[in-house]
């Protein structure tokens, strides 16, 4: 007891600043990964073959967009696109500089899931409401996302503990955070106490963030009774 | 009215045609109940979806009420839709929504109010005989009483067509009998014309009007009901019938069994009550 005491008091804030600054960093990025990437995956869906408004070359276009981003290693992408970070954030340090490649890299994956969630959608579902004269867009956003919504919100977890760890590898670049302190304190000093302590916040927040989307997708999704 | 003239649909996959459905003519009368019958894969369902235009004809046309609807786009075909209600096979009910919430889309749709199409909705399933559901998930209900539902989602524009494909394949008979009575009283009291596809003589002969019987594309028998059934012309109609006849043994026999069980059921309830 009195050990822990003692690790909390000397440790204990620069670990709740790391988390913090991990936390701002993807949810933040998550936010805006999904403002980008949210379009980009329905307009996949919808121009797909078979689709409800098929575009041959636009879907293409999109599909080597997402692929492309999707191939790229976080790592190099981090490195590779600092001036553009620099120009977008006017630095490409700390939180600001981290947002950007993480938005960047999180954009085409989520692109994918939310397409993959669409394509779930019983295309039975979106005859039905085309035979009612709705539009196209209603059909996306009153049928498509409605009747996807559990997928989708699974999709944000998954989103969520995917940028958790890239946010991590951010911080080996001076980006902070709870990744920045494992290996400053950890790694380059050897000290095993703040290594552990930073693992395990790493796998409790990550645990948090996956049962509350699955258990709010479990609570919104009435598929069965 | 619903004329249907020299009516063709021909798909084309990778480089080879597959004619659907090949110059078809017919007419349904208003107020009528005008049965298509046919084996899976004859092109009812194609042909029925022609009507709505969920497919395009690849030549002829399809006349509502005198006017040639098939070239239709954006608001016409919006308006066109909402004067036609649809129902499936497998019900098609959106699962994230309630019953009423169900019932009220085609009227989102349509533009009405918030207000209106809740009172509209709560009459339309009053009508339907499912008042108590209205906040339940289609999930929670029996195939009888989604079906229901979508007849009540179908009516809920107040349209003078209504399509019925294959809307009692996936139901028990008893099930059946209920949902054909249904759609019968709303033909009768509502006057809504109605095209029933099916691949069931039995459904043919308990509500159709007027059938006609489609192969591999093309009409090859019509008329009423009575006629076509008392007198079939053509080798598929014949096949159809006798096929028939099997089926409602196997329909009794089963019927019978069910008594049986249900005795035997309440014997052993008894029996452990006893015990």
């Amino acid at each position: 007891m009195e050990l822990f005491g003692g690790f909390f008091e000397q440790y204990g804030q620069l670990l709740a600043q790391a988390t913090w600054d991990t936390l701002i960093m993807v949810v933040v990025s998550c936010v805006f990964a999904y403002v980008i990437g949210l379009p980009i995956g329905v307009g996949f869906a919808v121009t797909a073959p078979g689709g409800l408004h098929p575009i041959r070359w636009l879907n293409m276009v999109l599909g080597w967009v997402i692929n492309i981003g999707r191939s790229i290693p976080f790592i190099i992408l981090l490195v590779a696109i600092i001036p553009f970070t620099r120009l977008m954030m006017g630095t490409a340090l700390g939180v600001q500089g981290a947002i950007v490649p993480l938005v960047v890299s999180a954009a085409p994956f989520v692109a994918r899931i939310v397409e993959q969630s669409l394509a779930e959608v019983d295309p039975s579902l979106v005859e039905a409401a085309e035979s009612f004269g709705s539009s196209n867009w209603q059909i996306v956003y009153k049928v498509m996302l409605k009747e996807s919504l559990p997928s989708l919100v699974r999709g944000v977890a998954i989103t969520f503990v995917n940028l958790f760890g890239y946010a991590a590898m951010a911080g080996t670049v001076g980006a902070g955070g709870l990744g920045d302190l494992a290996i400053r304190y950890g790694y380059q000093r050897w000290n095993e106490e703040v290594m552990i302590a930073a693992v395990v916040v790493c796998v409790i927040v990550v645990q948090v963030f996956q049962s509350s989307g699955d258990l709010i997708a479990r609570k919104i999704d009435r598929r069965r009774a | 009215m619903i004329e249907i003239r020299n009516l063709t649909k021909v798909y084309e996959a990778r480089g080879e045609k597959h004619t659907a459905l090949d110059d078809i003519n017919l007419t349904v009368r208003d107020g009528e109940i005008f049965g298509i019958i046919g084996a899976s894969g004859a092109g009812k369902s194609t042909l029925v979806r022609c009507i709505n235009l969920l497919e395009r004809p690849t030549s002829g046309s399809v006349i509502v009420d005198g006017v040639d609807v098939t070239g239709f786009k954006g608001r016409q075909l919006h308006d066109l839709r909402e004067d036609i209600g649809m129902i499936f096979q497998n019900f098609s009910l959106f699962q994230q929504r309630t019953v009423a919430q169900n019932v009220t889309y085609p009227l989102e749709i349509a533009g009405m109010g918030k207000r209106e199409r809740v009172a509209r909705a709560a009459e339309l399933l009053e009508m339907v005989g499912l008042a108590d559901k209205a906040k339940r998930y289609p999930s929670e209900l029996s195939g009888g009483q989604q079906q229901r539902v979508a007849i009540a989602r179908a009516l809920a524009n107040e349209p003078s067509i209504m399509l019925c494909d294959e809307a009692t394949s996936a139901l028990d008979s008893l099930t059946t009998l209920q949902i054909l009575d249904l759609l019968r009283s709303i033909n009768e009291s509502l006057g809504v014309t109605m095209v029933v596809i099916t691949h069931a003589l039995s459904v043919a002969e308990q509500i159709c009007d007027s059938v006609a019987v489609i192969e591999a594309g093309r009409i090859v028998e019509q008329g009423s009901t009575v006629e076509v059934f008392a007198h079939p012309s053509s080798a598929v109609t014949q096949q159809l019938l006798q096929h028939r006849t099997v089926s409602s043994t196997i329909t009794e026999v089963v019927t019978e069994r069910c008594v049986i069980t249900e005795a035997i059921d309440s014997e052993t309830a008894t029996d452990r009550k006893v015990g």
